[in-house]
């Protein structure tokens, strides 16, 4: 049995393979160029280098966001295409909780966040536990010093990571200060062999169903929901 | 005797989420599509994206009715084509990844289509084409003309300098509170309204093909605005007939100059704006008794639909076009 990963949720692309529980192939590239024109091109050379055809898949993992809109409906349009196509079920992964696997010898909690700018994130709060990362704090869009303050509640270590990091380490460590655990060097970028492990234990879903997880509305929807409030209020 | 060959198409540019089956380049066998009018409506014109997320939670849901429609399975299917632009760029990325996924879980070939080249396609669903002949796209995003001599073969002899014809319409229905679409709505008025009023034809250079409408635009505006000031109140259905009147003079006049200096057979009239019973019926006078033949599609195949795509896919897969996995999406892709 082989599965297909896909993350093109954020600047890495990731793919991986799987035969059984046994990863067989995995590519990441963390560098700022076109999903859309690689993602198809990547799936491809990774499947012919190992000989394997499309109808030999038999369920495909792709996260599902938050992160880049654009990106998220690549990764989506093309898994759910595919699954549709070969009839195999598919399974969507929250893009932070792939992160969060990188902390997964990590004994406290786990902080993976995305910045979704002027000074708001998307992040969420995880840990290991029972042979899973389960979710603390589900997945939000938040203003990082907001975040923060609700984190200081927590008496454990945190372990952040993001690929993001640089960004804000300086107001993690303020807050947060020795419980603040960052780490330099590859952690901070989404591994997709993680993601189909992640996926694997999970429920597939119907593939009609399964939508990104933006966790942010529309802005013209937004600013149309504040203004039916606005007229609400004041008539 | 050579097989039927058997297209999908996949439609996304705008605010229609489309799939369609079409065989031998010619006949529909089934064609779906999802509008998001209702979506837009209370944003007064399309929201991209919303449009893009719209397209994302259709996209499944439409191939699935497409092929139940179509009663044939994939065994059937010789290839996809796909809208590859110009269009907007975060709805085009929904088709073009479903496109590469289905066409890579299937091992089929993939071929990228212009989105012009679908709205003149959608006609061939209706009668063969006879070369050369004279497109007018007119839409929403386009003005148009264009002189095929030979399929996929594009020439574009004129097209607008700023506004497309269907935006003028968007912008003088928004002035007139009329609701969203407002082509038809100006359509409809147009038609129990007098032409009082006189607005500008922008003819542009003497030979030349292209069209040109904000003038026209700040003109309707400026009409309005200068009479409300004056405390007189214009007849909405006036001000939509005089609108009308200068949009279809120019359109119809253009067209039929470019027909006969091309010596076409066929002109060929499509886009949204097709739609517009005032132009249809202008066409259809200009041209009667000329010898050349007038084609605008049914109203269903002027919009936004993934049968026209499959129809032009069909011609261009014909030939020999194909796409790799590398294909993109392409908002400002020139016909060519
Ligand atoms: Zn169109």
């Amino acid at each position: 049995m082989y599965v297909l990963a896909i993350d093109t949720s954020n600047q890495s692309l990731g793919v991986a393979l799987l035969e059984g529980d046994r990863l067989i192939a995995h590519l990441t590239t963390n560098i700022a160029k076109n999903h859309s024109e690689r993602l198809m091109p990547a799936i491809n050379q990774l499947m012919e280098e190992i000989q394997l055809t499309p109808d030999e898949l038999e369920k495909i993992i792709v996260a599902k966001g938050p992160g880049s809109y654009t990106g998220v409906r690549i990764g989506l349009s093309t898994a759910k295409s595919m699954a549709w196509a070969l009839d195999i079920p598919i399974i969507g992964v929250s893009s932070l909780e792939v992160l969060a696997w990188q902390g997964r010898f990590f004994h406290g909690y786990v902080c993976p966040f995305f910045d979704a700018r002027r000074g708001m994130v998307y992040t969420g709060l995880y840990r290991w536990k029972n042979d899973r990362m389960v979710s603390v704090e589900p997945d939000i869009n938040i203003l990082m010093d907001e975040w923060l303050t609700k984190l200081t509640a927590y008496q454990e270590d945190i372990l952040f990571l993001s690929p993001d990091i640089e960004t804000y380490q300086t107001a993690i460590l303020q807050k947060m200060g020795g419980r603040a655990v960052i780490p330099d060097g590859p952690f901070g970028i989404a591994n997709a062999s993680h993601l189909a492990w992640a996926g694997m234990h999970k429920q597939a879903e119907s593939v009609h169903h399964l939508t990104p997880s933006y966790l942010r509305l529309a802005e013209a929807e937004a600013k149309w929901i504040k203004k039916q409030k606005e007229c609400q209020e004041n008539g | 005797m050579t097989k039927d060959v058997y297209v999908l198409g996949i439609e996304t540019s705008c605010d229609e989420t489309a799939a369609a089956i079409v065989k031998n380049g010619t006949e529909i066998v089934s064609n779906v599509v999802a509008s998001q009018i209702e979506s837009h409506k209370r944003f007064g014109g399309v929201v991209p994206e919303i449009a893009s997320r719209h397209h994302v939670e259709q996209m499944t849901i439409v191939l699935e009715e497409t092929f139940a429609k179509a009663k044939l399975d994939w065994e059937m299917i010789d290839a996809i084509a796909v809208t590859q632009g110009p269009g907007l760029v975060g709805a085009l990325l929904v088709g073009v990844n479903t496109a590469k996924g289905l066409a890579f879980a299937k091992q089929k070939p993939l071929v990228g289509v212009h989105h012009i080249a679908g709205h003149i396609y959608a006609n061939r669903l209706k009668q063969e084409f006879a070369f050369p002949l004279l497109a007018l796209v007119v839409s929403g995003g386009h003005t148009e003309l264009i002189v095929m001599k030979s399929h996929s073969d594009y020439e574009v002899i004129g097209e607008t300098r700023d506004d497309a014809a269907g935006e003028a319409y968007d912008k003088v229905a928004r002035v007139l509170d009329l609701p969203y679409p407002g082509g038809p709505q100006i359509d409809r008025l147009a038609a129990v309204g007098e032409e009082t009023i006189d607005f500008p034809r922008a003819w542009l250079e003497a030979d030349s093909f292209d069209f040109s409408f904000s003038g026209l635009k700040s003109s309707v505006i400026n009409t309005i605005h200068n009479a409300k000031q004056r405390g007189e109140q214009l007849k909405k259905a006036d001000i939509a007939a005089s609108f009308q009147a200068s949009v279809v003079d120019v359109l119809t006049e253009k067209t039929f100059r470019a027909a006969q200096q091309f010596n076409v057979q066929q002109v060929i009239v499509s886009g949204g704006v097709a739609a517009n019973k005032g132009l249809r019926k202008r066409m259809q006078t200009i041209f009667q008794g000329t010898g050349i033949s007038l084609l605008i599609p049914p109203l269903d195949l002027c919009t936004d639909n993934a049968a026209m795509i499959a129809a032009a896919g069909t011609v261009a897969f014909e030939q020999g076009k194909r796409s790799g996995w590398d294909l993109n999406a392409h908002p400002s892709l020139l016909l060519s």
